[in-house]
């Protein structure tokens, strides 16, 4: 009964949604401001509206409702309650519903804001979002209903549906199926709902984008509106592809964090274009130029996402061999392809409008660099893209289907990469609108002479790995550059306003916050480059089988193993089997104890391996459970990784937030600034 | 001359991109090939770089943990989606596949640790060279259980 409410608020959100679309497209071109102010109400209901539903189908998990399918393929009595709420978007129709309702909170919120200034907007941005909001909630309604039960019919079989067929009874399994034991860790709470995040919050921006195309008001203020909206995305889907890492690294027991799959490049494709939108949006609103290029970059943002949660969501490309496999897929592309079409030809239909207001002179200037950063993550787009398709083109061209996997990932893309990098080095020292190559020397020479210092002294004591050094002598190069940049900064500071050197640097940041966060964000990328470059290039691993007491050496450590326990844990239908190991340094100082485990779940007959992780700076050791004998625990099978520098990666992804929330955080609004002083002027002028 | 410039500088970045691609592609691509179509290539593709699909037979599944040195056999599914389709989905298709006496099979020898998701009617891709002896050395094994859930795990989850 609650199942066929939830089902039926899902519809009415679906009407909902498209009753916005049409009253603000009448609205607005019958000039009928209630119209677009029903519109603007209507929209902002479909928040509350999908709340409901999304209510309904939490209680339902939580409650063991396993008469619903969904509830039935994701959950079971043994899982723990908080398991139970995320398993919400564990599955193909709750994370649709999952999608729509983070979609409607943004588009609600963004509705909520100040309009004044940009009434013209309106109108488009509910169109928008309307229409995006309802494709994925009407693929809701009609192909993956969540709410959908299970009958049994006279003859026997059991399926799900909608409305109750003739002549049969509602099924109620005694348990569900269960969460993959691998999706049920802490990570569930955080990772998918982050990526989410990221992914629906770039479509406020795109919505901009469209309406500003469509109103023929192509200045930058749709940029400048959405300039916050884009760098929370960014953050949202930065922090969702980091989690993702951190997570792989921590259960999936390979001892890497990046696969270079096709769901994982999915979600990294968007990013790619949203990285290179955040850097050419500052040109345009510097010097009035990329006009054309900014709008395709947010519309390409747009469409991988969407691209991006079909992959994710779906797992179509988790085999070349599987595309397409339910009736959703196609309608995924053809959304795709209509909006790509829509978008594209609207840029062409104002073309001239977009024309650039300066020409590029210089190819040091500030500006031809941004451009090259451009250039650099659209090659690195194009060669993911490449490496996704190719099973398809190979197949068409050649009727043979090949592929490729991380190593041309890794090959094709380390040289764009430190391309990249040089230009974080160089990018900040050149100047707008023209750079020569003395000007730029003069400031570079000395940041590049202490960076190959210290890459020379790393060649002495720690590597002759020239890979490893040139993106040691890069990520070098752009520490400096950047703490130069920031050391001048609050020297000129303290120089000028008196301050001490801390204010100085805390003020130069507030001030200008943008720059000095996107500062701090190349600092955070390149310690997330020392821990990459270390885990990549210099990774070891050894395997032994150990009796009690035995030991194993690997780089330089000791790892010896002490003991194994194993034990049920009935109420959670888990066995656990854990052993205990204590790493030694290479003087024979006990380091710590590690506890690698094998867990298995008995509902799924699925064993999961959890590392024993022990975590320094300059190394990590990874002990993983392999195989043990019960009996006599005198043949104990562990394989053991170590993995230098990595903790670098996640220290770098902290600082990354730091940096970004810095560049995101609100400013004052200058105009309300304004409005306030005039007020203070008034009363005071009042009061004399 | 001033456009000259930065179209010239553009072109260089685009040749760099499409080259990066191509000698990549030609140094690291795989032949995606079914069980039937590995089988009637035979010692044509011995020694290349392959990547194989099959369902897991799970009686055929060996593992010696002292040299973590796993063997199973894997059945032939079909590699077309349209094919997949027609057995009733890949749960299905995987399940007729290890039921079917007929179908070929080709074995597995891979070293590492014995990953989670291996077991009776999984769907293996496995990354590596055909033997001499006819047996299929994988350096990379993927698995996918499509039976147990509706969703998808991260492919990396049983891979190395």
């Amino acid at each position: 009964m609650i199942a066929d409410f939830g089902y039926g608020v899902l519809v009415v959100a679906f009407l909902t949604a498209l009753y916005s679309v049409y009253a603000a497209v009448y609205g607005e071109l019958k000039k009928k401001p209630a119209m677009v102010e029903s519109a603007r109400r209507a929209m902002l209901l479909t928040w509350p509206l999908l709340t409901l539903a999304a209510g309904v189908l939490v209680y339902l998990l939580v409650n063991d409702h396993y008469e619903v399918q969904f509830v039935y393929e994701v959950t079971s009595r043994s899982m723990p309650l908080y398991l139970k709420v995320t398993a919400w978007w564990g599955g193909q129709a709750g994370s649709l519903l999952f999608w729509s309702w983070l979609m409607s909170a943004f588009t609600s919120l963004v509705t909520l804001r100040k309009w004044d200034r940009d009434r013209e907007f309106l109108p488009w941005v509910i169109v928008v979002g309307g229409v995006t909001m309802a494709f994925f909630i009407g693929m809701n309604v009609f192909f993956e209903n969540p709410f959908a039960k299970l009958y049994q019919t006279f003859g026997g079989e059991i399926a799900a549906y909608t409305i109750q067929p003739a002549n049969s009874i509602l099924f109620t399994p005694s348990d569900g199926r269960g969460l993959n034991p691998l999706l049920r860790h802490p990570g569930m709470i955080i990772h998918p709902p982050m990526l989410y995040l990221g992914f629906v919050s770039f479509v406020i921006p795109y919505a901009f984008a469209m309406a500003a195309l469509i109103t023929g008001r192509t200045d930058d203020r749709w940029i400048r509106i959405t300039r916050r909206w884009a760098l929370w995305a960014w953050l949202f889907l930065s922090a969702g592809l980091v989690l993702g890492g951190r997570w792989a690294y921590d259960v999936l027991g390979w001892g890497g964090y990046w696969g270079w799959d096709p769901v994982e490049i999915a979600a990294f494709m968007p990013w790619l274009t949203g990285t290179a939108f955040l850097h050419s949006v500052m040109i345009q609103e510097k010097r009035g130029m990329f006009k054309h290029w900014n709008m395709l970059l947010i519309i390409l943002t747009y469409d991988l996402v969407i691209f991006g949660t079909f992959l994710t969501r779906s797992g179509v490309l988790s085999s070349v061999h599987s595309f397409a496999q339910s009736a959703i897929g196609p309608l995924f592309f053809a959304f795709i392809g209509v909006t790509l079409i829509t978008s594209v030809g609207l840029i062409i239909y104002r073309w001239d409008l977009l024309k650039s207001e300066t020409q590029m002179t210089s190819l040091l200037s500030r500006e031809a660099l941004f451009l090259l950063n451009n250039l650099l993550f659209m090659g690195i787009l194009v060669v993911s893209f490449w490496g996704v398709i190719y099973p398809l083109i190979s197949e068409l061209f050649t009727g043979q289907k090949v592929t490729v996997g991380p190593p041309f990932y890794e090959r094709a893309t380390s040289p764009l990469f430190a391309g990249l990098m040089l230009l974080m080095g160089v990018a900040p020292l050149s100047a707008w609108g023209h750079s020569t190559v003395k000007t730029l020397g003069r400031a570079l020479w000395k940041p590049a002479l202490g960076a190959a210092i210290v890459t020379t002294v790393l060649a002495f004591t720690y590597t002759r790995n020239v890979i490893a050094l040139v993106g040691f002598f890069l990520v070098a190069l752009v520490i400096l550059v950047t703490l130069y940049e920031y050391g001048r900064g609050a020297l000129a500071r303290q120089r000028s306003q008196g301050e001490n050197i801390f204010v100085a640097f805390w003020n130069l940041t507030g001030r200008n916050r943008r720059r000095y966060g996107g500062y701090i964000i190349h600092l955070s990328m390149m310690l997330m480059a020392i821990g990459i470059l270390g885990i990549e290039l210099f990774q070891v691993e050894t395997q032994g089988t150990l009796a009690i007491g035995d030991s194993l050496e690997l780089a330089g450590y000791t790892i010896k193993y002490k003991e194994v326990a194993s034990w049920d844990n009935p109420g959670a239908g888990v066995n656990y089997t854990r052993a205990v190991v204590e790493v030694y340094d290479a003087n024979g100082n006990l380091l710590g104890n590690l506890h690698p485990r094998k867990d298995f779940y008995f509902d799924t007959q699925q064993p999961m391996t959890i590392p024993g992780q022990l975590a320094s700076l300059k190394d990590e050791v990874y002990v993983l459970l392999i195989d043990w004998e019960p009996i006599n625990q005198e043949s104990t099978t562990f394989k053991i990784f170590v993995n230098p520098l990595v903790n670098w990666l996640w220290l770098g992804s902290l600082l990354f937030l730091v940096g970004v929330i810095i560049a995101a955080w609100p400013d004052k609004d200058p105009q309300r600034v304004t409005v306030r002083a005039e007020r203070r002027a008034r009363q005071t002028s009042a009061a004399d | 001359m001033k456009i000259n410039k930065f179209v010239i500088g553009g072109l260089l970045i685009l040749g760099a991109v499409v080259f990066l691609i191509w000698t990549s592609t030609a140094a690291t691509s795989e032949y995606f090939l079914t069980i039937d179509e590995l089988k009637a290539k035979g010692s044509e593709v011995t020694g290349r770089n392959l990547r194989v699909s099959g369902a897991v037979i799970g009686d055929t599944i060996q593992y010696d943990p002292q040299t973590l040195t796993l063997t199973f056999e894997v059945a032939h599914v079909p590699g077309d989606q349209a094919l997949i389709a027609d057995e009733g989905g890949l749960a299905e298709a995987l399940h007729q596949a290890v039921l079917d006496p007929t179908r070929s099979r080709l074995k597995i020898v891979y070293v590492g640790p014995k990953p989670d998701l291996l077991r009776h009617e999984a769907q293996a891709i496995v990354t590596g060279k055909l033997g001499e002896d006819g047996i299929f050395y994988a350096d990379e094994l993927l698995l996918k259980c499509p039976t147990k859930y509706e969703e998808a795990v991260p492919e990396q989850a049983a891979s190395n």
